[in-house]
């Protein structure tokens, strides 16, 4: 589904990628860890496709399709999806709304009829409903005056509506307490199936306690230094990231 | 003969047209108001950019016009072209100026209401001038305004609008001002009088609206006078031709508890520009001004506003914004003069501006005068582009660059549209935006 080689990317003169490889297969859930300031959320963003990236080498091919020529809504429509880490407020514009736009936008693409209002609304409230989330959110704007929690909430509800082909997760466990945690495991859990596939970025473990990975990926100075599967994420818990490190350097 | 003449000879030889037709019927005082007032214009000229209030806006574009006066009879009308302007999520009543003559055969007439007079001031000057008077009668605070003393040469028609105490009016009352291709292009002075009386309430719209071709100056100039506790909700609509000039002034004097709420939309018109001043002069009168301009291609618009707090316990909240595209320039000057007894006034002004596009301008200048001790002024202006971060959020999740800059512009122009406090008239107002932004 995703193929990522060798991919080098810098944000002014910086360099963020230095030859990041990985590939990603539908059904398959995926966890990238790694110490702060080792590329993490860069990789989200060149992903979905936010501009101030320069990739420089390397290549990205998301469903046999070069995604890095496509614009950011084409990717969504396509089916890859970006739950913000810092999910914007965009003060006046309703939340269902564009729920709705993105819903339709993404049908037209295929082809399909859009939705009636009554049948989207009934398939929106029963997403909420499976995260906790309460009803008057809708009618809100766009995350104007939510607090963290109800952001990462409403970035799930999101995905669960549009139901993405790919869905990258960029540190959505943050800033969560243990409760809102499991809801939105729940959430992912939902979305799993052998169509699809989950990339988590992810600074700790305890997510990954609700989500089970079939990867763990360690990313670090640009690079995946390490994978394995959800024991890595264990003993990185245990040991931390610099004996990764160390044995990098080796 | 020097520029400034040049600039006058046009509206002169207008003046010496029109004025046999004009004084036929005239009582005295209203020939002698006229020959003053076009005296007074001669002699200042137009404004120029070394006065204070004209510093970013020139005149110039307007002076080389030379505007001869509008054609008396107004051709036919293609009924479809002006029915946009029409108010039609309610019944109204409704009068319609075609290039400022009164045409009665478009009027939707509302239903005969006691306590209610609402008349072209075209056929209130013929029938009953004298009753009039005391409207002229009061030294205008505008009396050095070159287009002020204009619009008084030239006046001849208009609306009258004169409520009792009491009267609470549910039905809006509507002017359209309907700009047409003329021979030559030609300007108009519509007056607008309204008077509303102790505890009277009411809803008033003001609808510019240009035909294709149009190429005109409509220079309106409004009084306005509330009563003690009178409430007026006043939307002003201006959505003129693209090569249309505007020039509009409202006046309101406020007594005691009275509340007069503006909205100003200024969204067509090649040079458009409008001032809206308001006196609060006796304690608890409160003023509302909202306002949006919206501007495209190559087009200025201009607006000054001044809220006079005159005494004890007034409050104004002024929230003017603009979207500023092309490489068109607009300007926003809010004064707020806080007189010396104005004690406990409560006064708020913010003026937002979006630009799209780097040969996009604007020049804003809140201003606040305070003479008194113990108020509570604030002021802010802003100047931004949209919000990059915003915009990437939407892409991502599928919606396309120009549905995301649409959402993100209605977003910030609904802020004021949402004040608008009677739902028919808010909808029209959305409906005149989505107009103009679908069309650019």
């Amino acid at each position: 589904m995703l193929s990522i080689k060798n991919l080098h990317a810098k944000i002014e003169d910086r360099e963020i990628l230095r030859g990041l490889d990985l590939e990603v297969k539908a059904g398959e859930i995926h966890a990238i860890m790694g110490p702060n300031g080792s590329g993490k959320s860069t990789l989200a963003h060149i992903l979905a496709g936010r501009e101030g990236y320069a990739v420089t080498n390397g290549s990205v091919t998301y469903l046999g399709k070069d995604l890095l020529t496509m614009p950011p809504e084409e990717r969504a429509r396509e089916g890859l999806f970006l739950a913000f880490q810092y999910p914007v407020e965009i003060p006046g514009v309703n939340n269902v709304y564009l729920l709705k736009a993105a819903y339709n936008a993404i049908r037209k693409h295929r082809g399909e009829e859009e939705l009636d209002a009554v049948d989207f609304l009934a398939l929106v409230r029963a997403r909420m409903q499976l995260i906790e989330m309460d009803a008057d959110m809708l009618s809100r704007a766009v995350n104007e005056g939510f607090s963290g929690g109800e952001k990462k909430r409403n970035e799930i509800l999101q995905m669960l509506v549009l139901e993405p082909k790919l869905a990258l997760l960029d540190e959505t466990d943050s800033g969560l307490d243990i409760d809102a945690l499991k809801v939105v495991a729940k959430g992912i859990n939902k979305l799993r199936s052998p169509e699809r596939a989950v990339l988590m970025i992810t600074h700790y473990q305890r997510l990954l306690d609700y989500i089970a990975p079939d990867f763990v990926h360690v990313l670090a100075g640009g690079r995946i230094l390490k994978s394995g599967d959800g024991n890595l994420a264990l003993e990185l818990e245990r040991r931390g990231y610099d004996w990764i490190l160390a044995e990098a350097a080796v | 003969m020097n520029a400034v003449s040049a600039a006058i000879r046009p509206y002169a030889e207008g003046f010496k047209s029109l004025e046999p037709v004009l004084t036929r019927s005239a009582p005295a005082w209203l020939t002698a108001l006229r020959r003053e007032a076009f005296a007074r214009f001669a002699n200042h000229g137009f404004p120029g950019e070394r006065e204070e209030d004209w510093k970013y806006t020139s005149t110039r574009p307007l002076e080389k016009r030379g505007f001869v006066p509008s054609l008396i009879a107004p051709g036919t009308i293609d009924v479809d072209a002006i029915e946009p302007a029409f108010l039609r999520e309610i019944p109204a009543h409704t009068l319609v100026f075609i290039n400022g003559q009164h045409a009665p055969a478009l009027d939707t007439a509302g239903s005969d209401i006691a306590g209610l007079r609402i008349a072209s001031l075209g056929k209130a000057l013929q029938q009953a001038a004298d009753k009039l008077q005391a409207y002229f009668a009061p030294a205008s605070a505008w009396s050095d305004d070159p287009f002020t003393a204009l619009n008084t040469a030239f006046l001849r028609d208009g609306a009258v609008i004169e409520i009792d105490d009491g009267m609470r009016l549910e039905q809006p009352l509507q002017l359209i001002f309907l700009s047409t291709k003329q021979a030559q292009p030609g300007a108009c002075h519509p007056r607008i009088l309204v008077r509303l009386g102790r505890h009277a309430h009411a809803t008033l719209l003001e609808t510019y609206h240009g035909l294709e071709a149009a190429a005109n100056l409509t220079n309106g100039y409004a009084q306005i006078h509330l009563g003690e506790n009178a409430q007026l909700e006043h939307l002003r609509v201006q959505r003129e031709s693209a090569q249309d000039f505007h020039v509009n002034r409202v006046r309101v004097t406020q007594q005691h508890g009275s509340r007069y709420v503006s909205h100003t939309l200024n969204l067509g018109g090649l040079w458009v520009r409008t001032d809206l001043n308001t006196r609060l002069e006796a304690p608890e009168a409160e003023a509302v001004f909202n306002g949006l301009y919206w501007t495209d291609q190559g087009r200025h618009v201009d607006n000054h506003t001044r809220i006079d707090h005159l005494a004890p316990r007034t409050r104004s909240d002024e929230l003017y914004r603009g979207i500023i595209g092309g490489h068109s320039h607009a300007v926003f000057n809010g004064k707020v003069v806080v007189a010396k007894h104005a004690m406990k006034t409560d006064a708020a002004q913010i003026n937002n501006n979006l630009l799209l596009s780097r040969q996009a301008e604007i020049d804003t200048k809140p201003e606040l005068e305070i003479y008194a001790d113990d108020v509570q002024c604030s002021h802010g202006a802003s100047i931004g582009q949209l919000d990059e971060q915003a915009l990437f959020y939407l892409r991502s999740r599928g919606l396309d660059p120009e549905t995301a800059r649409g959402l993100l512009i209605d977003a910030f122009a609904h802020a004021v549209l949402d004040r608008i406090a009677t739902p028919a008239l808010q909808t029209f107002a959305r409906r005149q935006l989505a107009a103009v932004m679908g069309a650019s």
